[in-house]
């Protein structure tokens, strides 16, 4: 195989519109999802090993540095599916062109701005 | 068509297809969870127990347990496919990529066998 094989994508050169942002968040918070299904295990593990499992989960949760952590999962959680419902939705041909996209992009902004405010409501 | 060693689908659109199904599971799942348990605050662990001892509570986490895991070895594959690369680091890229995909490979497949042992072990 030649090892200079052709680039259709220079990733390092791009700029970042409002869909292009939407999309890099998408991404980062599917790397971070991943270490947060880590933590979700955990958490199912320890409630269900033991009524004393189940009650210091709860003890744990009132503790303001898990709530962070809660949430910041949430907040991830809660993104990735927004942008990724979204990604579903252009897949099947809805707003792919480039005002549609942009659309596109603040409903997913507003949409988990609201679902990530609720969150904290939730935690808190 | 090209294939990959380290691809979980061996193709791009069955990779492609397995992300969107897997995906929409892990959203059935992520919402019912949510649903529940703010539908349940008080909620105690014989409650608990008793939802994921149901059999297709199991089923059902168990098949979400496999969707992230395949979904985040696709995603995870192409991120650092994106940017572990020869030309954006050099030729010590490509070890460091294969490192990296067997050290995800080994924690997604931990994550399975863990939640095989939560679920089976109630
Ligand atoms: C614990 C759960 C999840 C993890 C660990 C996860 C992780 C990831 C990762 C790492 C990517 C790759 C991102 C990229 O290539 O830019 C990705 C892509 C994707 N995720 Fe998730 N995800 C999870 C849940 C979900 C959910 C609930 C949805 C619901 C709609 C979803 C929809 C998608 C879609 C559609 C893509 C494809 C994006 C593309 O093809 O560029 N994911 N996910």
């Amino acid at each position: 195989m030649r090892k200079e094989r052709p680039v259709n994508l220079d990733i390092g050169t791009i700029r970042f519109p409002l869909p292009a942002i939407v999309s890099i968040l998408h991404r980062i918070s599917g790397v971070m999802l991943f270490f947060v299904a880590g933590l979700l295990l955990w958490v199912l593990d320890a409630s269900l090993s033991s009524s004393q499992g189940f009650a210091d989960v709860k003890a744990c949760l009132a503790h303001p540095v898990t709530q962070v952590v809660l949430w910041g999962s949430l907040a991830a959680l809660g993104y990735h599916l927004v942008a990724g419902i979204r990604h579903l939705i252009m897949d099947i041909g809805i707003g792919e062109s480039w005002k549609g996209g942009v659309m596109g992009a603040r409903l997913v902004f507003v949409v988990s701005v609201i679902l990530i405010v609720l969150a904290g409501v939730w935690v808190w | 068509m090209v294939t990959s060693v380290t691809t979980l689908g061996r193709s791009g659109l069955s990779d492609w297809l397995i992300q969107r199904v897997t995906a929409i599971i892990i959203a059935a799942y992520t919402i019912f969870m949510v649903g529940y348990l703010v539908a349940n605050p008080d909620l105690t662990y014989v409650q608990w127990v008793q939802l994921n001892q149901n059999n297709w509570m199991r089923i059902f986490t168990l098949f979400t347990a496999l969707s992230i895991a395949a979904h985040a070895w696709i995603g995870l594959w192409s991120v650092l496919t994106d940017y572990i690369t020869v030309r954006l680091m050099g030729p010590k890229a490509v070890p460091l990529r294969i490192v990296l995909e067997l050290g995800m490979i080994v924690l997604i497949l931990a994550y399975v066998v863990w939640a095989i042992d939560i679920l089976w072990g109630i």
